[in-house]
């Protein structure tokens, strides 16, 4: 599979919301400061009534939002993952999730692949925060087509959404004509070995492994897992139940991430051998993202070997089972 | 209009009303926030009685104005107030608390008509205050939006983020109205955080500051509706007030600041209060 770069889903995104804005009035944009990173600036120089700079105040942003959402109005509120889940995470909490408010939540800068800026601006948790707001969707969309689709998509539902979109340029791995849905995987790539769950950049990473798994005469299907919460349960336990080998891979920190929510369900559902590729409960650190991918293992080459490991847990299970029968 | 708009004595008459079902809830439920709520019944009365324009029969009516109690803790007196306003039956005020009760022990908005904004964590109604004056503004509608807030809140950073934000974009349809009681939960302000000069600040922040004696409803009634009048700025209202205000061993005692009255405090409250 031919690498091609498409947009950064911080670009889709602001795109998305130009259109979004032009056909539902009710939507109200908020930012802290950060609109020319988020891509927000787009709208607010459209609809510059329906757009507030909040300043560098991302509590009092939350507020906001809650109180136009409880008014009718539909917000969009943007700044990097980091500094507004973490900043507004009480008010997410207060404000949004308890009151059952129609916010969007669309944050930039997701992950590591920040690169240079380092640790302090990379977010590495706010999946895992996020999740754990009873209500809210948590979404990670992997190129520009699967960022358009659920920016739009969001609009026409009344819960809470998180959307994390990421700083560098998305390397495409859907069509034009995919179709997503909020709470839908997409499988785009069929296999009977091992099935590998990834989201955001490492959906590239999977199809990568998958490629290099096949040369080695494994079998690996790859599914775009963009929506953490809820899960799409049936779609992963029916691969989990066809090729009883699963591979979870994220740019976020192992604790609470995707890798969690699947093995979670599937040691409740089908338990099959599970191996998550993630961030191992670390900060990372300044570098270029290729680099910060390579060292905080979240590489293709970490996918195989991971891949690997749980075809061989698979194997050593069925011969254990066939000793004991 | 306000459609009770009630003269000086009927206000009166009408606080001491809520403070003794405030008593009596809380002496119900057996636990609560006695001080914090009897501080802010003159100014929950004035606002629901003769300043605000809202309609009990028809809570959600889109030309309504806005009241957010920040400080939820004090919800027994929002209760109270809702209650004698008619928007909903005055018999349940005595669930408060309870299990399956619409009255939770601080506003969801959820479970009650006429509760504008959940709260309970402090520091939060500013902000939220000011999301719905913006969609009032965004709609062109002319309501106005109420934030009651204690002086505890005026501890959390957000409050000041909310209180630039709202000069900077000059939103005037807003009233902010402190219930200056001088204490917070570990003991008086002065000893655990102290604001002063507040009034000072609210102005320096670039809004339009009262300083009235928050018990007394001429002039709340006063300051409520000079703030109608400012363009260009939102209107803090520092209301002076003394915690427990009516009950006179709850008045300045912190004890009553969470914990309900016993049977015979209740019953010697209510006696007071006659």
């Amino acid at each position: 599979m031919e690498k091609k770069l498409g947009l950064a889903t911080r670009d889709a995104y602001g795109k998305a919301l130009v259109e979004i804005g032009k056909s539902n009035p009710d939507v109200v944009v908020l930012d802290a400061d950060l609109s020319k990173s988020t891509k927000t600036e787009a709208f607010g120089k459209e609809f510059p009534s329906r757009f507030f700079n909040c300043g560098i105040a991302e509590a009092n942003m939350v507020g906001i939002a809650a109180g136009l959402a409880s008014q009718g109005k539909i917000p969009f509120l943007s700044s990097f993952a980091c500094f507004l889940v973490n900043k507004g995470f009480e008010q997410f909490r207060m404000a949004v999730a308890f009151p059952e408010l129609n916010v969007k939540v669309v944050t930039s800068h997701g992950g590591i692949s920040v690169g240079e800026d380092g640790a302090s601006q990379q977010s590495i948790e706010d999946v895992a925060l996020m999740a754990t707001l009873p209500g809210f969707k948590v979404i990670v969309p992997s190129d520009e087509y699967c960022t358009r689709a659920i920016v739009m998509e969001s609009v026409g539902i009344k819960d809470p959404v998180y959307i994390r979109t990421g700083r560098p340029k998305a390397p495409i791995v859907h069509s034009p004509r995919t179709v997503f849905k909020i709470g839908k995987g997409v499988l785009i790539r069929e296999g009977k070995d091992v099935a590998i769950f990834a989201n955001g950049l490492l959906v590239w990473e999977a199809l990568q492994a998958a490629e290099t798994l096949a040369s080695q005469g494994v079998s690996a299907c790859v599914v775009d897992a963009h929506t953490v919460k809820p899960l799409d349960e049936e779609l992963i336990v029916s691969l989990a139940a066809k090729t009883r080998a699963v591979v979870t891979a994220e740019e976020h920190q192992s604790w609470g991430g995707l890798g969690s929510a699947v093995s979670r369900l599937l040691s409740e559902r089908r338990p099959v051998p599970v191996s998550c590729v993630a961030i191992q409960d670390t900060y990372a650190e300044s570098g270029k993202p290729d680099e910060l991918i390579e060292k905080y293992g979240l590489t293709s080459a970490h996918i195989v070997k991971a891949a690997q490991q749980v075809i061989r847990r698979k194997i050593a299970g069925a011969e254990k089972h066939s000793c004991a029968s | 209009m306000n459609q009770f708009a009630y003269a000086i004595e009927e206000l009166q008459q009408k606080a001491k009303e809520i403070r003794r079902d405030i008593v009596k809830m809380l002496g119900i439920a057996g636990s609560g926030h006695p001080g914090g709520s009897l501080s802010v019944t003159d100014i929950l009365t004035v606002l629901y009685f003769h300043v605000m324009k809202h309609d009990p029969k028809n809570p959600k009516w889109t030309d309504r104005d806005r009241l957010i109690l920040s400080k939820g803790h004090a919800a027994p007196a929002l209760y109270a107030a809702l209650a004698h306003a008619g928007y909903f039956d005055h018999e349940l005020l005595w669930t408060l608390r309870q299990m399956g009760s619409p009255l939770q022990g601080h506003p969801d908005m959820r479970k009650l008509p006429g509760i504008e904004a959940s709260t309970g964590s402090l520091g939060q109604g500013l902000s939220i205050g000011i999301g719905i004056a913006l969609s009032g503004r965004i709609d062109k509608k002319d309501f106005r939006t109420y934030v009651v807030m204690s002086d505890g809140e005026m501890n959390e950073g957000q409050t000041w983020e909310a209180a630039a934000f709202a000069s900077h974009n000059k939103i005037d349809n807003l009233t902010m109205v402190l219930d200056y009681n001088k204490f917070q939960l570990d003991g008086a302000v002065k000893d655990i955080l102290w604001m002063e000069p507040l009034a000072e600040k609210w102005r320096s922040f670039g809004w339009d500051v009262q300083e009235i004696d928050g018990h007394d409803v001429t002039e709340l009634q006063r300051a409520l509706q000079k703030a109608k009048t400012v363009t260009g700025k939102p209107t803090a209202i520092v209301a002076d007030t003394i915690k427990g205000k009516g009950v006179s061993f709850m008045e300045n005692n912190n004890n009553f600041h969470g914990v309900a009255p016993t049977a015979e405090e209740t019953e010697r409250a209510l006696k007071e209060l006659t």
